[in-house]
């Protein structure tokens, strides 16, 4: 009885920090999956979805009492069409201009998730305002000039003359802004401070099973949502017009194209999925996790480990790795297995000796590598042609 | 052809974002230079240390990066004292003059900026470093350009270097009575969690030593790498082998606080039956962690907000006034208004600023009225100061549950650890040094 009781404790909190892993990689096995983007900036995303998540319950806070319990419910759609948004963005601005180029794509988003970092630690009025004034002139500016016949032939002229000025336009605005109003425009919103989120009280606690084992509110509200996304994923990637179209890019992308199908928005839309799923994920591990300017570093490594194991561009695989790593870091970190092995003294002093929270991460890594030395594209490889990217 | 001209369309819209942070940033930050020098001459005055009419000191901080998040708080206490003994008259008849540089979370950048601070600026002291991943890297520079160097944070003690004064906790000025205080009131059995690194690990090593010699058990001990948040194997382990209850010792340091108390409540462990005593976690920490999942719990310090004090008050009400009424202060910000004021004391009594081995020698012995209490520099270049136990309340403030009566005398070498027992520091005494056996 007592074996069955920790095999079941041990199943589901290894399915739990599995749920973690696979929610925090689900965007980046559509992105780089899929697209074979390496988009560095991913746990960054996460982080601006966990930065939704806040203030979406400091919104709902000023509701009063029945409404400031269901912030979290809320904060999913927001965080998700936030982070598309930005995912367009960096799609439309960054990425399209470097596809094919995995290297130069490898360095910009790491600058954009640096960029983003600094973002959220001195974002003000005053920078907003800065953003706002200088898209609307120049991106304006361009827009409207753009339709003149001889665009072309005045075209650097035109950048050479907007960019500055627009430049200084919203800088002077943005300084005169910041002396006018001092503290109220130039103070951040959210500093370099981590920033306190809290799950909602039918979230926290737990339902206690037997004996000391209670499982945390919070563990079950992320593998229901992870359930949910992978099988909303997988709906929309088999079901619909637009799922078609993205698997038939991933596969072929000339001859899609030839028959017609708009590959650069399907690369937008596509992109834009993957961002939102960060988003989602940022909004979950918040329930568990510290939110702050660095989050998204600490899941990023973990995230790639999960597609790369699982094979890039398979779903599945993503699913069965990040339920695997998760489970065997359990394992391994707790000791279960050190305690399994305990008739074998040799064994079980390994066992015992990696049985740390770090040294179990060393253990897990070393398996990967060598599961990677066997099978190097991971549980279910890509068949037949590559993607061309 | 096309591609050339998206390329270069990506160069324009990059350097227009970074010309707009640019200017952006340029006048974001002018009012904080503006309050750098109250001095009120140009900072680019050629004038040398002590030559011109200003005494020139040096901050030296992670001002970007992971450490930000702390440390900025210490820069507004060192720039607080620095302003306070401007208004009142300045040191020797002249005015502070603070040169603040960023370390930026890189332990190289800080040995840079503080050989720039020493050579370039000409600085007589530098107040700075929390990571004693930083102070190890800076140390070198400053024995070597016989300098001085405040460092303000409670560490694992276990160095003593003479052109650092340290006023922080030394070990046996937090850990040792924290887990004297355990053991009478919460129990006997500890477990043990750190993040990975020397700190934790070291402070340990200390715990275990001395539940061995005073009758408690270490029931389990584990360290999660820095900035890991998956905690639920080390509660599975807590609950093995803690099945009744017993004591949590945390040493975890950054972000995985978060993750821990966020799980550990999920997980059923709460404070009645679980209590967790932390040597990172202050009035800031709890307010970014949540007050829902600490409440209850202990922290070991020097200083906490709540200290009735007229010096605290004092302190308190002019931090506020200062940098806006939600501010909170804290432990590490208390030891760096000491590092000014105590310097300020030493200075005046050696009579100049410029001459560092009078300035060293006139230091020890120094005292100045904390807010959490007098302090006195020793001369094993540590302070003197009363340990005190604190739970968090409601408020997200602490409750002062514990407070030694006296100041505790600082031992910078581990008497409880093999390698250093027997071992003690005294600069006052050329013969005697960093670490002689005593």
């Amino acid at each position: 009885m007592l074996i069955v009781q920790g095999l079941l404790e041990g199943l589901f909190n290894g399915i739990s920090i599995g749920a973690v892993l696979l929610i925090a990689a689900l965007g980046l096995a559509i992105v780089f999956g899929l697209m074979g983007v390496i988009n560095m900036a991913h746990g960054e995303f996460m982080m601006l979805g966990a930065y939704t998540t806040f203030i979406v319950q400091n919104v709902f806070k000023t509701f009063g009492s029945p409404w400031s319990e269901t912030y979290i419910i809320f904060a999913l759609p927001v965080a998700f069409l936030l982070t598309a948004s930005f995912g367009i963005l960096l799609e439309r601005g960054v990425i399209r201009y470097l596809y094919g180029r995995p290297l130069e794509t490898l360095l910009a988003t790491w600058g954009v998730s640096l960029i983003l970092q600094q973002f959220v630690r001195s974002v003000n009025w005053v920078i907003i305002a800065g953003i706002v004034i200088f898209s609307a002139l120049f991106f304006g500016g361009l827009w409207f000039i753009s339709k003149r016949a001889d665009y072309d032939r005045i075209k650097t002229l035109v950048w050479t003359i907007m960019l500055p000025v627009s430049a200084a336009i919203s800088g002077v605005t943005g300084f005169i802004l910041a002396q006018t109003f001092k503290l109220a425009v130039t103070k951040p919103w959210f500093g370099a401070q981590n920033v306190d989120v809290t799950a909602p009280a039918w979230l926290r606690g737990g339902v206690r099973v037997f004996g000391t084992f209670q499982i945390p509110y919070a563990r079950l509200f992320i593998i229901v949502l992870t359930a949910a996304c992978v099988a909303g994923i997988y709906l929309f990637l088999q079901k619909s017009n637009w799922g078609l179209r993205i698997r038939s890019v991933t596969q072929n992308r000339t001859m899609s194209s030839c028959l017609g199908i708009p590959t650069q928005q399907v690369d937008s839309l596509t992109f834009a999925l993957g961002s939102g799923l960060a988003g989602i994920a940022g909004c979950a591990i918040s329930l568990l996790g510290s939110v702050g300017p660095n989050t998204g570093q600490n899941y990023v490594v973990d995230t790639f480990m999960v597609v790369v194991v699982g094979g890039v561009g398979k779903l599945a695989g993503s699913v069965v790795a990040a339920l695997a790593i998760g489970t065997l870091n359990y394992f391994i970190g707790s000791g279960a297995i050190a305690l399994l092995v305990q008739p074998i003294k040799p064994l079980a002093d390994f066992f015992t000796f990696f049985a740390t929270a770090s040294m179990a991460k060393v253990m897990v890594f070393f398996l990967i590598i060598s599961f990677l030395q066997f099978r190097p594209g991971g549980i279910f490889p890509q068949k037949g042609r590559t993607v061309d990217a | 052809m096309s591609k050339r001209i998206n390329r270069r369309k990506f160069l324009l819209y990059g350097g227009a974002t970074v010309g707009t942070s640019i200017l952006l940033k340029a006048c974001g930050s002018s009012q904080p230079t503006a309050t750098n020098s109250p001095a009120g001459g140009s900072p680019a005055s050629p004038a040398a240390s002590g030559g011109g009419d200003t005494i020139k000191v040096g901050i030296l901080h992670s001002l970007s990066g992971t450490m930000a998040i702390s440390e900025k708080s210490v820069v507004d206490a060192e720039q607080l004292a620095i302003k306070e003994i401007n208004a009142a008259g300045g040191v020797l008849g002249k005015q502070i003059e603070a040169i603040v540089e960023d370390g930026a979370s890189d332990w190289p950048t800080f040995a840079e900026k503080s050989k720039k601070l020493i050579e370039q600026d000409n600085v007589v002291a530098v107040f700075g470093c929390w990571t004693s991943a930083s102070r190890k890297a800076v140390l070198p520079v400053f024995e070597e350009k016989k300098h001085m160097l405040w460092y303000p944070v409670q560490y694992e003690g276990q160095e003593c270097s003479q052109n650092i004064f340290y006023t922080g906790a030394a070990p046996n000025q937090q850990i040792e009575p924290s887990v004297d205080w355990l053991l009478e009131n919460k129990g006997k059995e500890f477990f043990l969690v750190g993040s990975d690194y020397v700190f934790p690990r070291t402070a340990n090593t200390v715990i275990k030593a001395q539940l061995a010699a005073k009758g408690g058990t270490t029931v389990g001990e584990d360290y999660l790498p820095l900035g890991n948040t998956e905690v639920t194997a080390i509660i599975t382990k807590i609950k093995a082998a803690l099945p009744n209850g017993g004591v949590i010792y945390n040493t975890l340091n950054g972000d995985s606080n978060v993750a821990f108390f966020k799980q550990l409540q999920g997980a059923g462990i709460t404070a009645d039956k679980y209590p967790v005593m932390s040597v990172s976690i202050a009035e800031e920490e709890v307010k970014a962690i949540g007050v829902e999942f600490l409440k209850d719990q202990y922290a070991a310090w020097n200083y906490f907000m709540t200290v009735d004090s007229p010096a605290n008050k004092k302190f308190v009400e002019a931090f506020k006034k200062e940098y806006g009424g939600e501010r909170v202060t804290n432990d590490p910000m208390e030891a760096a208004y000491i590092a000014v004021y105590l310097w300020k004391a030493a200075v005046e009594k050696a009579g100049t600023a410029d001459d560092l081995e009078k300035v060293r020698a006139a230091a020890y012995g120094a005292t100045f009225d904390a807010p959490g209490g007098m302090v006195t520099m020793n001369a094993n270049h540590h302070i003197s100061k009363i340990v005190r136990i604190g739970q968090v309340r409601e408020d997200g403030l602490f409750e002062i549950v514990q407070a030694t009566p006296q100041p505790v005398v600082p031992i910078p070498w581990n008497q409880y650890v093999a390698e250093t027992k027997g071992f003690a520091c005294d600069w006052s005494d050329p013969a005697k040094g960093g670490k002689f056996k005593a």
